[in-house]
């Protein structure tokens, strides 16, 4: 008769945090920074069309790292809990926080629960009226919540850019500064990237209603610095 | 948070999703208007013109011979380059409006990109179609919608009627009680390539005829400073007339009316006949 294996519970999420580490580090890197007139998000993304950043709401921005079909599947979640949320009760009451828990639930329930984890790292940024008001949650793939400010890195190279970013960012740069910056980080001192390599899109804090929009690529080089 | 299975998805649709999470409308099984006076909106007009096109909209909302409301309003945004209008039972039509706006954004959030303006307008149509059960018992809905068709670089109308029928119009289209009277202003006076001051000043005299013949319809209140809607949608996008504005051309237009011959229009009754004071 054979025994089934014993395996220690530590040793179980040790494997599975490993094997969702190595599916987001094959992926590239994303950063979010605050800057003078909202929060701009810029991804290493060479694709026009699968997109890594996008709108879930009036003033909340997705975005993720990892495996593009399962964060993209959360993407679309986010966006029918929001309208779904504003439509049964108002606009005003869907916010980043209550969104940024309900992401940290579902991943850590397949985290703990599923065959396997999900290969994602995922951010809901929300714009306040004020820099003070911006909010970063940052979540990973075992459904933990990260609140943070000022900016974020999300990906495998996240500590050496967010590193990077430490010694350039400064508050209330201007899109075309921030963007240098966050560019910068992103490729490091060995590589350039340029606007064929990028995603990027802004919450805008002045908008009225809906503060997402994306810096399309054709318009891109004209806030990029020039080589 | 809503997860689905592959062949359960709704896709782009929110109405489904409403739907499946129990936030659909449910059509009342008796006639309603017949017990109880519903809340109805009235006369809406768009207009082709070189630009794009104008809707306009009353603001008088009526329940059975009751003014309810002096101010709502019929005309809203329905995206960056689509406007709706309705008229009918109020109730309903605000909340079809409502849906319908999240529709379409619901729409160009998920899929990433917007629908065609003739997608949108087959939207609402099947909107209005599924609130056939409950125009049937009382609270029909039947609204307009137009926009600015950013892939062929024209204004474009669209009518409909209670069953969910679609008809693209070319110059004109209306809506509510009022609407036949104001259609007729507008038929009389439509030409190709109006001109973005005539064509509001064309809607403002529209409406204001339907409002001198239909009980239901608002004139303009310059007691309380309450205009109609009016709307432009163009390349620009979708952008309210300016009620200062809106003012003045009433004024325009009154004065106009009142500088006809014989000092104003023809009385519609004398007291004379009566053999009154002599």
């Amino acid at each position: 008769m054979s025994m089934p294996y014993y395996v220690a519970p530590e040793q179980v999420m040790k494997d599975r945090a490993d094997y969702a580490r190595k599916g987001i580090a094959r992926g590239r890197s994303l950063v979010a920074t605050q800057f003078a007139d909202g929060i701009a998000i810029v991804a290493e993304n060479p694709s026009t069309t699968l997109r890594k950043v996008s709108e879930i709401y009036d003033r909340i921005a997705f975005a993720g790292v990892g495996k593009y079909n399962e964060f993209d599947q959360l993407r679309i979640a986010g966006v029918r809990a929001a309208d779904l949320k504003g439509f049964s009760y108002s606009r005003e009451d869907v916010d980043a926080r209550s969104l940024g828990n309900q992401y940290a639930q579902i991943l850590g329930q397949v985290f703990t629960h599923e065959m396997k984890p999900m290969e994602v790292e995922i951010l809901v940024a929300e714009v306040g009226l004020t820099s003070a008001d911006d909010q970063f949650f940052h979540i990973l793939y075992d459904g933990t919540v990260m609140d943070e400010d000022r900016f974020t890195v999300l990906g495998g190279d996240a500590d050496a850019i967010s590193n990077r970013l430490e010694e350039t960012w400064a508050p209330e740069l201007d899109l075309q500064a921030v963007l240098a910056v966050a560019v910068a980080a992103l490729a490091g001192p060995d590589r350039s990237l340029d606007a064929t390599d990028l995603e990027v899109a802004v919450l805008d804090r002045g908008a009225q209603r809906r503060a997402f929009r994306r810096i399309e690529r054709s318009e891109l080089p004209d806030f990029l610095p020039k080589n | 948070m809503p997860f689905f299975n592959p062949s359960e998805d709704p896709g782009p649709d929110f109405a489904a999703l409403a739907k499946m999470q129990g936030l659909g409308p449910v059509a009342p099984s008796a006639n309603v208007d017949e017990r109880l006076s519903i809340t109805h909106a009235t006369t809406v007009v768009a207009i082709r013109y070189a630009d794009g096109v104008v809707m306009a909209g009353d603001r008088r909302a009526t329940s059975g011979h009751i003014i309810s409301h002096r101010a709502i309003e019929k005309v809203f945004p329905a995206d960056r380059h689509s406007g709706v209008a309705i008229a009918g039972a109020a109730g309903p039509a605000m909340e079809m409006v409502k849906l319908f706006q999240l529709q379409l954004e619901h729409y160009e959030k998920v899929e990433g990109s917007q629908l065609s303006l003739e997608g949108k307008a087959n939207q609402l149509g099947q909107m209005v179609r599924n609130n056939l059960p409950a125009a049937m018992q009382g609270l029909a809905v039947v609204p307009i919608f137009a926009g600015f068709d950013t892939r062929r670089a024209t204004g474009r109308l669209f009518q409909y009627d209670i069953t969910g029928g679609r008809y693209e119009e070319s110059n004109f289209a209306t809506s509510g009680s009022g609407g036949s009277l104001a259609g007729s202003v507008v038929k009389m006076r439509f030409r190709e390539g109006l001109t973005r001051d005539d064509a509001v000043d064309l809607a403002i005299t529209a409406l204001f005829e339907a409002a001198d013949e239909d009980s239901a319809t608002g004139g303009p209140d310059m007691v309380r400073g309450i205009y109609p809607v009016i709307a432009t949608i163009t390349s620009d996008g979708f952008e309210r007339v300016d009620d200062a504005d809106i003012a003045q051309r009433f004024v325009g237009l009154l004065d106009a009316l009142s500088s006809l011959d014989g000092g104003g229009r023809l009385p519609e009754t004398s007291t004379e006949t009566f053999g009154g004071a002599r």
